[in-house]
């Protein structure tokens, strides 16, 4: 399957429930320990909803489900975020 | 929508005016919604082509260069309905990843673009965002498309790198090369990336935009070639609620 586009493409959506941009935020693969930017998973848009995968490993990373009035934020593949904040 | 530009026979260049724009960084997209009469929606990112406002137009003015795709869902209605004075839904900007900062840390780095098809929008941003910020860090553009008829921003391209600047562009043509070319015409291949390219000791900053198997192909030459898997930023789009 070469159907996939990458993580910056979750950018919108993520961002209605982030309070800053998370595409740059660094995540930890549970599955193989790779290190990477959101912006540079896997995302295969077509499933109902989106499906992020590893691309070090092909492990699912987080599913994003949007509905009218909710998300579903599935974060199993994901075992620490990092976010940038600005100093306070 | 404040205006439009055609930029070859199938892609053209929407002007929307956008009151409250906070600005913007190159490279960064925005979300569009459409939204039928019957309630049905559907979205679709698409790269901002224009670099941030200056400020000095109010409302700022946004421009998305869009590709028409035949079986599209919503390049169709981009590319052929919308007329001027019809409003829009964006959502954005978004992404902070594949952005060129020219006020950031490495803004006087070496970059290399690399651009299969429409994967050049975000990256003409950048480079317009470039001039805009009189930045004189040096820039290679590799521009792979199918044919002459298929470039977008040919004329601004070659005026931009007659300018004299630190901007070298070249071309790479897949199916048809015009008359006078260096080379016929095939796939971007490592000679290619060497020579149009920066070498990996220079350390430049990578950005690759195209389709998902030519970003694969590129950024595996790359890294073949000797750059850092770190300094190179991807932006894939696919054939369906693709980008640009």
């Amino acid at each position: 399957m070469s159907d996939y586009m990458d993580g910056n493409m979750l950018g919108g959506k993520l961002g209605e429930l982030f309070t800053m941009d998370v595409t740059s935020a660094m995540l930890t693969c549970v599955s193989c320990g790779a290190s990477m930017a959101i912006a540079q998973a896997r995302v295969y848009p077509h499933a109902p909803g989106m499906v992020a995968y590893c691309p070090n490993c092909g492990a699912v990373l987080l599913r994003l489900v949007r509905g009218p009035d909710r998300a579903w934020l599935d974060l199993r593949g994901v075992t620490c975020l990092q976010l940038a904040v600005p100093l306070s | 929508m404040a205006a439009t530009r055609e930029e070859t026979a199938t892609a053209r260049t929407i002007v929307l005016d956008v009151p409250g724009w906070p600005g913007h960084l190159a490279g960064q997209h925005v979300d569009v919604r459409l939204t039928a009469p019957d309630g049905y929606s559907t979205e679709r990112s698409y790269s901002i082509a224009s670099a941030p406002p200056d400020g000095g137009a109010d409302p700022p003015v946004v421009e998305l260069t869009v590709q028409r795709l035949p079986d599209g869902e919503v390049s169709p209605y981009l590319t052929q309905t919308l007329a001027v004075g019809y409003p829009l839904e964006l959502r954005g900007p978004v992404g902070g990843w594949f952005v060129w900062n020219p006020d950031g840390p490495a803004s006087t780095r070496p970059v290399l673009l690399v651009a299969g098809g429409s994967g050049v929008v975000p990256l003409m941003a950048i480079i317009r965002e470039r001039a805009a910020a009189g930045s004189h860090a040096p820039f290679k553009l590799i521009y792979s498309v199918r044919d002459s008829g298929a470039l977008l921003y040919a004329g601004e391209l070659t005026q931009r790198e007659q300018a004299g600047d630190g901007l070298e562009v070249s071309y790479v043509y897949t199916r048809t090369a015009p008359p006078g070319s260096s080379q016929p015409a095939g796939r971007l291949n490592a000679a290619t990336l060497a020579s149009a390219g920066w070498p990996p000791e220079e350390s430049p900053a990578v950005f690759v935009c195209g389709p998902t198997g030519f970003v694969e192909a590129v950024a595996d030459l790359l890294v073949r070639a000797g750059h850092g898997a770190g300094a190179i930023k991807t932006e894939r789009f696919g054939p369906s609620g693709g980008k640009p």
